[in-house]
Formats: C-alpha cells, structure tokens, sequence
C-alpha cells in the first residue's frame, strides 16, 4: 500500500492487473512501450513471444524453488508449467516395471489424472472452505510446485541406472521425502495465506495428501530389466 | 448494561460479518441491521441467559438463512457442507473413534451443521493407506524371496477407491430409504438428514486409518487383533447413533436394520483385510481364490 502511495502513477495498476489476469504476463516484459502492447507484439519475431513465455515459466520455476515472493505465482497464473511438469512427470514413470502382470506400475493416463483431477479437487476444496484464491490461480500454485518432485524422479532414474539395491532405495527415499516436503512446503507458503487462520489445517492437509502420493508413485518406480 | 452489552455485541457482529461476507456481501447490511434492531430490543429488557440464546439462535438463522435460499447446482449450496473450523473436525474426528454409550455422534458432534470435508478426505486417506500400506505389507512378506520382483500395484489404489467411496455413499442412501420408509409408517421421534447420516459413516471410517497403517507389520494375530478393535469402535458408534432412529419402531425391523448396518461394516472391513492383505503363507494360488472370493462381497456392498 505505502508503494502505491509514493508512486502514483502506478497506483491504479494492481487493480487492473487483477481484473484482467491475463494480460499482466505481456504488460510485464514490454514495461517500455505499455500504451501500444497489443499492436507491437504483432510484428516481432515469433521467437521473441516464445522466449517471453518461456522466461515467465522459468520465473515461476525460481519462485518455487525460493518460494518466498508469494505474489508472484498467484498474479499472473499460467498452466503451461504445470502441464510441462505433469508430462514428464508421467513420461518418465513409463517404461517401468510393466510385465506381464497387469498390476505395474501407474499408466500414464493414471499419472496425468491424478495431477489434474487432484489439483482440481484441492482447490475446489480450498473455495468451498473459503478461501479468497481464484481457481486457475491455485491449480497454477499447485500444478508448479510438482517440480521438486519432477526433479527428484529425474535422478531417481539416474540413480536407479546405477544400480537398485539398499544403498540405491535409501538415497532415493531420502531424495522423495526431501522433494516431498520441498513441494509441500512451497505450496503451503503460497496457498495458506488466502485461507481463514482457524481453516489452514484443513486446506493444507489435502495438499499434504496429493504430494505423498505423487512422491508415492515416484518411490516405487522400478524400470523393466 | 451498556458495558457488558458492548464487548458481547462486537464480538457477534464480527462473526456474523465474516460468515455472511463469503456467501453474498451484498445483503450484509440488510440482515445485521434487523439483527441488530432485534437485539437492542431484546436488551432493553433483557436477562443475559435470554439474550445469549436469543443471538445463538439468531447466528443459526444467519448459518442457514442464505445458503437454504440458495439452489443445488449453484456453488454456495456446497459451501455450507464445508463450513467447518479446524477443532471441529478434530473434535469430530476424536468422537467418532471413542464411542461413550449414551451419547449420539451426530446430536454431539454434528449438530445442524453436517459437512463433506471431513467423510471426503477421510475416505481419501483411506484409500491411499490401505493401497500403500497394503503393498509394504506384500513387500515385506516377499523380502528376501529370490525370484521376487517389487512390484508398484498401482491398481489396489482403483479398486480400494471403488469399494471405500461406494461404502462410504451407497449405504448411507440406502440408510436413509429405510428410515425414510419406516418414518412413514411409524412416528420415529429421531430423523436424521442425508448428510448427517453421509457425515456419521465417513467419520466412522476414521478409526480405520490407524489400523490399516498397523496392518503393514507382518503377524497375522496382530492385523485380526486391530480389525476387531476397529470394527467395534465404529461398530458401536454406528450402533448408538442410529439406534434412536429405529427405537420406536418395531424390535424386529428395528434389530435387522441394525444387524444389517454391523454385517456391512464387518464385511467392508474383513474384506480389505483378506483382499488386500495376503497372510504370509500363501503363494501365488491362495493370493487367487481369495480374490474370487471377496470381489462378490464388494459388489453386494
């Protein structure tokens, strides 16, 4: 509030930017030119757009590994990340232990549901509690801070490469539970201050719950010899 | 009496707002104002004892007055299924494990105000503790096998979320039928709502939690030994809170709606005991007759 005070000129933008969600992500990059933003992202190149997209996803990508700005990742949502994370998280849990036996592994289409539809569940939820969130906002919270968790399953194949014995289990359970934390934490710092106080138990819980079960699925990944 | 009348008033007024505000701002004024109008009434004459439950059943008017108003597909009609604090659900929670006899789970605990969080996410956890534990347990009764390959079991999780959310919904509706039907035929002088009844058996699936995470240590004593306990302590919840519904009616149907309620519960339970959870003896063939022979018992559910 003292931020908008000293500057004036800028005090009318938070409200714009949370009536129009989804412009902010152009406003932010071309802060030179912001009168004619619609006309002049017409005649750049197509890798400039591209970039400017790909940079706002790697920003969010460092709010959840520093998850501190809390503002950040709730302003300007995207689901671009989430979706990124959500394939590869699924992708990679291919090519496990599929035999002959049907009870494998989860399949992709179980990965990819329980992402989406558990994400969709948890923020219903949060609304329904009374939190002040937007839905696509919390979906965009939740679906970016799999990350941890995308990144531990990556070198938990490396490690599972090397070998899957005791010592290959226990730096894997300890990377999961880690990531696991990591990612419930991140999203806690987020999500927990759109709740009312006597209620965050009950939103966080669920969130608690989705994670333990991604890292669940990452842990019991075994490949096919 | 001004002074004891202000702090209590602020107090008041502050909760309303912040209950009214997630439902519709906009009538907020209208309805504190009668409100307040009626109090200074009230007060003027007012006998503390009075007055505290004239507000108390004013608060209840405000609780329900704009979400009955509002119709099923619209999204503050589910609001008010999740209109729960973090001690109740705990308080819930613990008085859905410990069974007092005499005391009613839903008179106690619920209330007016049944909610969805708690028989949804307890459900939830249910599911993933029973496939998860379920899987360490087949894990550790393979250990050290030679030719034994871990397997993730993925498709525990699908089957235990289809019998635990088909308990946990379908008996409670056909619950309420029957007492619906027998409210119709005898005057019962306890009734209870769909979701009061919903919000009984979820609660009393709570208690299962601990004991399907106890299943994983690998002695069959012990996994019996906690599936008994479990199913008294949510057996008799069940039992002392229906049991006022059906006292008035005939002891005949009154015993078999209550054995019906115990046999589903024995079965829910023993089944996820037997189907999941192979004792360590058996091999690959037993593993299979008892799937046979539990998957009929799930659909009767």
């Amino acid at each position: 509030m003292s931020d908008a005070d000293s500057r004036p000129f800028f005090s009318a933008l938070p409200e714009v930017s949370v009536s129009e969600e989804v412009r902010v992500e152009g406003n932010i990059s071309m802060a030179s030119a912001p009168k004619d933003d619609g006309f002049s992202t017409l005649d750049e190149p197509v890798r400039d757009t591209v970039l400017r997209d790909l940079r706002a996803v790697g920003t969010k990508f460092v709010h959840v590994l520093y998850p501190k700005q809390s503002q950040a990742l709730l302003r300007d949502w995207d689901l671009w990340g989430p979706l990124l994370l959500c394939v590869t998280l699924a992708l990679l849990l291919q090519g496990g232990s599929v035999d002959s036996r049907e009870d494998g592994g989860p399949q992709f289409a179980e990965v990819f549901v329980i992402v989406w539809f558990g994400s969709v569940v948890i923020t219903l939820n949060s609304k329904l509690l009374g939190g002040t969130i937007s839905f696509f906002q919390s979906l965009c919270v939740l679906g970016y801070c799999v990350m941890p968790l995308t990144v531990a399953l990556v070198v938990c194949r490396l490690v599972l490469l090397g070998g899957s014995g005791t010592a290959s289990f226990v730096v894997r359970l300890v990377l999961v539970s880690a990531s696991f934390g990591w990612s419930t934490f991140a999203s806690t710092a987020f999500l927990a201050d759109s709740q009312p106080p006597n209620r965050k138990a009950l939103v966080v819980y669920p969130v608690f719950l989705f994670y333990f079960v991604i890292g669940w699925m990452i842990l019991t990944f075994s490949p096919a010899q | 009496m001004a002074t004891t009348k202000d702090p209590f008033e602020f107090q008041e007024f502050e909760e309303a707002e912040s209950l009214l505000e997630e439902n519709r701002g906009s009538t907020t004024i209208n309805i504190e104002d009668v409100k307040e109008s009626q109090k200074q009434k009230r007060s003027l004459g007012g006998d503390e004892d009075e007055e505290y439950l004239l507000t108390n059943d004013d608060k209840a008017k405000l609780l329900s007055g704009p979400s009955k108003n509002a119709p099923i597909w619209s999204f503050e009609y589910y609001q008010k299924f999740f209109d729960v604090d973090t001690h109740q659900v705990r308080s819930r929670i613990i008085g859905s494990v410990l069974p007092w006899p005499g005391k009613n789970f839903i008179d106690l605990h619920v209330g007016r105000n049944p909610d969805l969080y708690g028989p949804f996410w307890i459900c939830a956890t249910l599911v993933f503790a029973i496939a998860i534990s379920g899987n360490i347990a087949n894990f550790l009764v393979h250990l050290g096998k030679p030719n034994y390959k871990y397997v993730p079991e993925f498709r525990k999780v699908t089957i235990a979320a289809t019998a635990i959310y088909c308990y946990a919904w379908l008996v409670p509706l056909a619950l309420w039928g029957v007492l619906l039907w027998r409210n119709n035929k005898v005057l019962n002088l306890v009734s209870y709502s769909f979701m009061e009844i919903v919000c009984a058996y979820g609660y009393s699936l709570a208690i299962y939690i601990p004991a399907v995470v106890l299943w994983i240590i690998p002695s069959e004593g012990l996994r019996w030994c906690s599936v008994v306990v479990a199913l008294c302590l949510s057996g008799s919840v069940l039992l002392l809170t229906f049991w006022p519904a059906v006292r008035d009616d005939n002891l005949r149907v009154s015993i078999a709606i209550m054995s019906a309620i115990v046999v589903l519960n024995v079965l829910l339970a023993v089944g996820s005991k037997m189907y999941f959870f192979s004792s360590p003896e058996p091999v690959h063939q037993a593993n299979n007759s008892s799937v046979v022979m539990t998957i009929p018992a799930k659909a009767s559910n």
